[in-house]
């Protein structure tokens, strides 16, 4: 169905190439998975399957990509819209229109397909994506995952043979993310549809998946089954790497396969892990309590009277599906986000964040937003520190955010433009600029979105060494398996209540939909990181 | 949950027979055209009218109040564009600004006099001053405003009843703007004009977005402390805004390529150069034909003549042009009676003013000297009446879609706090 043949891809302005010498052919009716880290050429490769590379990038592009029989060098992506279809990574850039029946309706429109065949296709498609009861909303008021079963369904209904998806998934919670995968596994096996998926995290798909590509970094690809290369790639979900520490042959993909194997491994397994999945902090004194905190958007009550107690050296998770009041709460707890009602007391100052000016808010309370560029206008990432450091020049003894930097995430230069950053450098950039305020209360807002596995584990690292230095620490994210290796304490919040709240081994292995892969697998034992297995059978094997 | 709720069977545009009728009716009958719905008589099932229909019978009513300032029948007008707007406007939130329009229109009237006011110039003797505002002294080569004076009676009644027909006009332009979804609207521009179209749309569509961007980034400069103002924090907030929107619009234009947007039909070299040359030589035609018709010393048969022949040309160029798209049309706004009459009768009311037949054209503009109570002349009110019509005739406007729509303002859409999450 797709033919890369010897394919080399440069951008204009760049001396290396993305992709070089890519040769591989995906079968009809596969579900293909890319991987790969970031920066590797995922993009690139997704977009030249339907031409997007290089007729809408630039760039030079050899070799040959052929989809069904049609050569991308000479057919563009709007003359290949009737076999490809494409799902961006924001389906709410990518739509057009405004009500769920108008996106379905308009590659359809595009097409020239007769009236008659338009309205059977739509209400099919309706139902087969299970969103048949938004058909008349409008498409900002949908949720994330409902937005992207749309998105979806508006490549569907051109009957496309191709299905290309750019992280699907990952700005869903777990739940969303489940529909969406279910959407996308029903078209591989009722409609016979290729799939080519690109994901950072793996865990959710690599079970679903016929054939991997990955890019190895330098431009080539490797390809085959899903459990070789996995086997062999950098990038791996932790089901894959507690399959090669168990010695398990062939290799479990999903948590079911592998909890058929897992019984010889519990038997191993001491009952209790020696080694808990956290450092342990011993500080613990409150560094902020909030009291009642109610956030309201009109007739809508996004926070319901929210009592919260961060602790010093505690990193803290906040769960729920999109939409529960998470990125409200961090708001209102920063004070600058908009509150109610309710009382924030950050300990350090003995003081209301909200009460103070923007500029000492920030020496107590430190939020790094869901889209850190936000943040970001000067011409280089040098400019940004010393901005950084003019910001609090009159507080003593501020360390500089270029050390900052250098500690958190070394090998940045400084003259990078901060817009050509990768996701984590960015992220690491604008979490640099708000330490230099030295808030003894930091919250990060979704910060592992497009974070591939290095990235999370570098983050990981760097959240440890604050919560060492006695920082509270708050991240809002649905990433479930980030959170075992990161925090200490879970909060989940639905419908604007904490309905949990307690040490993140307790509430990940309670909960069926926040468990991370390793305890699915070894449940009942309560182990939850890949390092927990390894030292339980490090103690182990010796007698 | 909103979202569970099932969709009620009259919230479809022509779903078939309803609730209780369905038992009645027999074997399901597939499709409802327009001949069935007046067949059913009474029950017309809701659906929205042609956007062109509503349009239509605005633009009529604003040529009648173009017509006149008979403070009565302006009263008259206003009254049967706030009857319809309140029986036959939708929820939909386009749907929602007619009080913006009836604000805008009120402070039009209070410009007018206030302007009138203060620059009042000369007066005839029988005026009837009201007060006299201090006069600010102009230099003599400027001797054609005066500023403050006398202030007359008859003045500001002119200058308010003026206003009022601007009103009005505003008014009929907001009303056709609340009936008829405008991205509906833009959807029958002819083939030729589509990419306008589309332009349009995309541009109404992001306009909010700029405005979430811009209020996500000043609520991050207030995460970094800054209180600085001016130059500095303007370009703070311009630069990631302008990223923003530059990085979205690349998005959207990716996406829309990659969905077909711009697919060229059966278009030849031949018949594109066609088309320019008919659509610029219609154009010539309509300029010249329109200069004919306001100049009067130009020969009548030379100003209708260009006219004809130009919009001739350009139907002709826009024509060509169409069959170089090729796209179909989901689910098209039908055509039927309604529509006829709605737009019928706002023609009966743009006629009944602009023909003087059978009623004195001094009771249509009444003069202020001598000042008097304007009398309200029958044809005119009555054609103006028959507009009204229309709240009765135009099926009534599809069920609500009840949103949970209070988006976040400071957030991406995407993940406002109200959408229903999908359990």
């Amino acid at each position: 169905m797709i033919d890369f043949d010897q394919v080399g891809m440069t951008y204009d302005g760049s001396t290396h190439p993305v992709l070089r010498g890519v040769s591989l052919r995906i079968e009809e009716g596969e579900l293909c998975l890319v991987i790969g880290q970031t920066g590797s050429g995922k993009s690139t490769l997704l977009a030249a399957v339907n031409g997007l590379v290089p007729h809408f990038t630039g760039g030079a592009l050899t070799g040959r990509v052929t989809v069904d029989g049609r050569d991308t060098a000479r057919y563009k992506p709007r003359e290949l819209a009737d076999v490809v279809g494409v799902v961006g990574q924001d389906p709410l850039a990518g739509f057009v229109t405004d009500t769920v029946e108008e996106e379905l309706a308009y590659t359809m429109e595009q097409l020239a397909i007769g009236p008659a065949a338009m309205r059977t296709r739509l209400e099919e498609t309706l139902d087969l994506l299970a969103i048949a009861d938004l058909r008349h909303r409008a498409l900002h008021t949908l949720s994330g995952g409902q937005q992207q079963r749309v998105a979806i369904g508006a490549a569907l209904t051109a009957h496309p043979r191709v299905l290309v998806l750019d992280e699907p998934t990952s700005a869903l919670d777990p739940t969303s993310a489940e529909d969406v995968l279910a959407a996308i596994t029903r078209l591989v096996h009722d409609l016979g549809v290729t799939v080519v998926l690109a994901e950072h995290r793996l865990e959710r798909v690599v079970p679903y998946a016929d054939r991997v590509v990955y890019l190895t970094g330098e431009g080539t690809v490797e390809e085959g089954a899903p459990a070789d290369i996995l086997g062999r790639a950098q990038v791996r979900p932790p089901i894959v790497e507690l399959g090669k520490l168990a010695g398990w042959k062939p290799l479990p993909l999903s948590v079911r396969d592998a909890r058929r194997l897992a019984p010889a491994l519990r038997r191993q397994l001491p009952d209790t892990p020696p080694l808990s999945a956290r450092p342990a902090h011993d500080a613990r004194q409150p560094a902020l309590t909030a009291h009642g905190i109610v956030v309201r958007y009109g007739p809508v009550i996004a926070v319901r009277a929210v009592g919260l107690t961060l602790r010093a050296g505690e990193c803290t998770a906040l769960m729920g599906r999109n939409g529960s009041g998470k990125s409200s709460l961090l708001w209102a707890l920063q004070g600058t986000g908009s509150r109610a009602a309710g009382t924030v007391s950050v300990a350090a100052a003995a003081a209301d964040p909200a009460r103070l000016s923007p500029a000492r808010a920030r020496r107590l309370v430190g939020l790094v937003p869901q889209t850190p560029a936000d943040l970001l206008y000067l011409e280089t990432v040098g400019e940004e520190l010393a901005e950084a450091d003019r910001d609090v020049s009159d507080a003593p003894g501020a360390a500089p955010a270029r050390d900052i930097l250098a500690e958190i995430a070394p090998g940045i230069p400084a003259g990078t433009h901060p817009r050509d950053l990768s996701a984590g450098q960015q992220l690491a950039l604008v979490l640099a600029i708000q330490l230099t305020a030295a808030p003894a209360v930091i919250l990060l807002d979704e910060p592992t979105r497009g974070l591939d596995y290095q990235a999370k584990a570098s983050l990981t690292g760097i959240l440890d060494q604050l919560a060492g230095r006695g920082h509270a620490i708050v991240v809002a994210t649905h990433d479930v398996e980030f959170v075992t290796r990161a925090c200490d304490r879970v909060v989940v919040m639905a419908e604007g209540e904490i309905v949990t709240d307690g040490p993140a081994a307790a509430v990940l292995t309670a909960s069926p939909t926040f468990a991370p892969q390793i305890a699915k697998i070894l449940a009942p034992l309560p182990y939850l990181t890949q390092a927990q297995v390894a030292a339980g059978l490090g103690g182990q094997s010796p007698p | 949950m909103t979202a569970g709720e099932p969709v009620s069977p009259a919230a479809g545009q022509d779903s078939p027979a309803s609730g209780p009728d369905k038992a009645e009716s027999g074997p399901v009958r597939l499709a409802s055209g327009p001949g069935q719905q007046a067949l059913r008589g009474g029950g017309r099932l809701p659906r929205g009218l042609h956007p062109v229909a509503w349009w239509i019978w605005a633009l009529a009513l604003a040529v009648a109040a173009s017509r006149t300032t008979n403070p009565l029948l302006l009263l008259l007008i206003l009254a049967v564009l706030g009857l319809v707007v309140a029986l036959r406007r939708s929820d939909a939130p386009w749907a929602r600004g007619y009080r913006f329009y009836l604000a805008m229109a009120l402070s039009v009237i209070i410009i007018r006099v206030i302007f009138r006011i203060v620059f009042e110039s000369g007066g005839t003797p029988g005026d009837q001053v009201l007060f006299r505002l201090p006069t600010i002294p102009m230099p003599s080569w400027y001797a054609g405003v005066q500023i403050g004076g006398p202030v007359s009676l008859q003045a500001v009644l002119s200058a308010a009843l003026d206003g009022a027909r601007l009103a009005c006009l505003l008014c009929c332009i907001g009303a056709a703007n609340t009936l008829a979804n405008p991205k509906r609207a833009l959807r029958v521009l002819p083939g030729a004009l589509y990419e306008l179209g589309v332009a349009v749309t995309v541009a109404l569509s992001v306009a909010p977005q700029l405005v979430d961007s811009v209020q996500r980034v000043r609520r991050g400069r207030r995460l970094r402390g800054s209180e600085r103002r001016g130059l500095r924090a303007l370009r703070a907030i311009a630069v990631p805004v302008l990223h923003d929107a530059l990085e979205r619009s690349l998005l959207l234009a990716a996406a829309m390529d990659s969905r077909g947007y711009g697919r060229t039909g059966r278009a030849t070299r031949a018949s594109r150069r066609l088309t320019a040359v008919l659509l610029l030589a219609g154009l010539c035609g309509l300029c010249l034909g329109a200069y004919g018709l306001l100049d009067s010393s130009m020969p009548s048969g030379v100003a209708i003549g260009g006219f004809t022949a130009g919009a001739a040309a350009c139907v002709g160029g826009l024509f060509l042009g169409g069959r170089r798209v090729s796209r179909s049309q989901y689910r098209p706004d039908p055509w039927g009676w309604p529509e006829y009459v709605v737009s019928g009768c706002g023609l009966i009311s743009a006629v009944g003013l602009c023909l003087t037949v059978g009623y004195n054209p001094a009771a249509v503009n009444p003069s202020l000297y001598p000042l008097q109570w304007p009398s309200l002349p029958l044809v005119p009110a009555v054609a103006i009446l028959a507009a009204a019509l229309a709240a009765v005739v135009a099926p009534p406007p599809p069920a609500a879609v009840s949103e949970r729509a209070t988006a976040v303002r400071w957030r991406r859409p995407a993940v406002g706090a109200v959408s229903g999450a999908p359990r």
